[in-house]
């Protein structure tokens, strides 16, 4: 959850746009709360708000500050990169390429998911973040099947200008929070959640993980930003049913 | 002046087998469902379906009506994947055009202003140019150099929107929260329609929405449909709602053959009037 917020530290301006899951929503209303007031939020749909609007409320009053409708935001906020964007991710590459498109060879999938979406743009033009709720081998992979987002690794490969247009922040998982900041732009483990040891990431990962000597733990909530969670952001608790506390 | 109301039925008769048809509306988001419908009653076959992807394809699909689905993801919104697609892409019968979001916004804007394609970052270095190794990429003639996709403009044989309010003539009036990409269709097609919710006269589009609703006007559409519910079992806001029971019925129904009889017994068979009688019965 914290790890969700902290993502955006240092942001300023622009839209911290979780797409999946609670969490990363919860995340995003905890950072505009707490350290980032200026953080952009949209609705979930067309509508950019302003101050606090809880999740799974849905008669929440929701203040809005903005009109964002769907082609606007590549007009104005993904293609001018004012964007920091939480994705999901069906597969995740030890070097840090994702595929949400399909499983299986393309032209016939032995499963079909969403396709591309726009995770190629996303990672060409600007923040990008992954949430992934059931760490597992099955989602960290050697190779992913299907290149829907562009990792460091290949992006500073293929040169041009796709090196200083990819910008991939970190992978949080429900046990620890991943980044790309090794030798290569190789996976590396940046923190583990409380109570996880390195030994279930590890076997949880279906690809070698670089492991800093100085590892450290995600960091917990505060007072203050628990009683926010429960009582102000996520007052019916739809974190616990996405990963329990 | 020209009275261009049509049925569903004369726009699906100007469909011919194996042409390229442009879908509004997003997700199961007020599709023109209407139309489909009717597309469903029809011979028309082997279309190559344009749209950003919802129930709309999936019918087509599971109806055998698409040879090639051009598309940047296929979602029903509350169940993310849409499974008669998914079963079409698994089995191989249909084939598929995969883009990128912004290549799909861009390719049909290109068509749209005439061009043959419009330069975006987007693409670049995915698998989208692996699977479409037809898209090549453009070096900017400026001093950057920069390589871009050159991004081929999406040309529409015929498209089709849903509107909330149109007049008779052709202006279309949108009152949800976002006007979505249906202007673009209309623009990149050589055959252009709308079906609305309901036909008002003109002078009264502006007591439901203020003038910046009006993003459809005469010159881009030939004809219009009054089509009451016809974007039923997508949300048609803010007229209705996505029937989200309904939808799963049709989620379901793709879990067999027999299921999917069974659905299309239920539903498909008659004509629209007999669908939404269907429909409020059940």
């Amino acid at each position: 959850m914290i790890a969700c917020a902290e993502i955006y530290r240092g942001d300023g301006e622009i839209l911290a746009n979780p797409t999946v899951g609670s969490i990363p929503f919860i995340g995003a209303r905890l950072a505009r709360a707490t350290f980032e007031p200026d953080l952009l939020l949209t609705d979930g749909e067309s509508m950019l708000v302003a101050g606090m609007m809880p999740v799974g409320v849905a008669a929440a009053k929701k203040v809005i500050e903005g009109w964002l409708p769907y082609r606007m935001s590549f007009d104005q906020v993904v293609w001018p990169g004012r964007r920091h964007v939480v994705m999901g991710a069906s597969q995740v590459s030890r070097y840090g390429d994702t595929n949400i498109a399909a499983i299986g060879p393309w032209e016939r999938p032995t499963a079909q998911l969403l396709g591309a979406r726009g995770a190629p743009g996303n990672t060409v033009n600007h923040a990008t973040s992954y949430w992934i709720p059931n760490h597992s081998v099955r989602v960290f992979v050697a190779e992913v099947d299907f290149v829907s987002g562009l990792g460091p690794a290949r992006a500073s490969r293929l040169g041009g200008s796709l090196p200083g247009h990819n910008d991939i922040r970190q992978v949080i998982t429900n046990l620890c929070v991943i980044d790309f900041e090794s030798p290569g732009c190789a996976a590396r483990l940046r923190s583990l959640h409380p109570g996880v040891t390195v030994e279930e990431v590890i076997q949880k990962t279906g690809f070698p993980l670089f492991i800093p000597n100085d590892l450290g733990q995600t960091r917990a909530p505060t007072e203050d930003e628990l009683r926010l969670i429960r009582d102000v952001i996520d007052p019916t608790g739809t974190r616990l049913r996405e990963v329990p506390e | 002046m020209a009275d261009k109301r049509v049925t569903e039925d004369e726009i699906v008769a100007e469909m011919r087998d194996g042409m390229t048809i442009g879908i509004g509306g997003w997700g199961s988001r007020r599709k023109p469902m209407s139309v489909v419908r009717a597309i469903l009653r029809s011979p028309v076959k082997d279309l190559t379906v344009v749209a950003w992807g919802g129930p709309d394809v999936g019918l087509l699909c599971a109806a055998g009506k698409v040879k090639k689905v051009v598309y940047a993801f296929v979602s029903l919104d509350t169940i993310p994947l849409e499974p008669h697609f998914r079963a079409a892409r698994q089995s191989g019968t249909i084939e598929a055009m995969e883009l990128d979001e912004g290549m799909f916004y861009w390719g049909l804007y290109a068509a749209g202003l005439r061009l043959p394609f419009l330069p975006n970052r987007a693409g670049l270095g995915s698998d989208v140019m692996r699977v479409n190794p037809g898209i090549k990429t453009i070096r900017s003639p400026y001093e950057d150099g920069e390589e871009l996709v050159a991004v081929p403009a999406l040309n529409l044989d015929l498209a089709v929107v849903h509107m909330n309010r149109a007049d008779r003539r052709g202006n279309g009036q949108f009152l949800g929260p976002d006007p979505y990409f249906d202007d673009l269709f209309l623009m990149a097609a050589k055959r252009r329609f709308l079906s609305c919710e309901r036909i008002v006269e003109t002078e009264d589009f502006l007591k439901e929405g203020s003038f910046h609703t009006l993003k459809i006007n005469r010159m881009m559409v030939d004809g219009v449909v009054e089509a009451p519910n016809g974007a039923h079992f997508t949300a048609c806001a803010p007229d209705y709602g996505r029937d989200e029971a309904f939808q799963s019925r049709y989620a379901k129904a793709a879990a067999s053959p027999e299921k999917w009889a069974e659905f299309k017994s239920a539903y498909l068979e008659g004509d629209e009037a007999d669908y939404q009688k269907a429909v409020r019965a059940s």
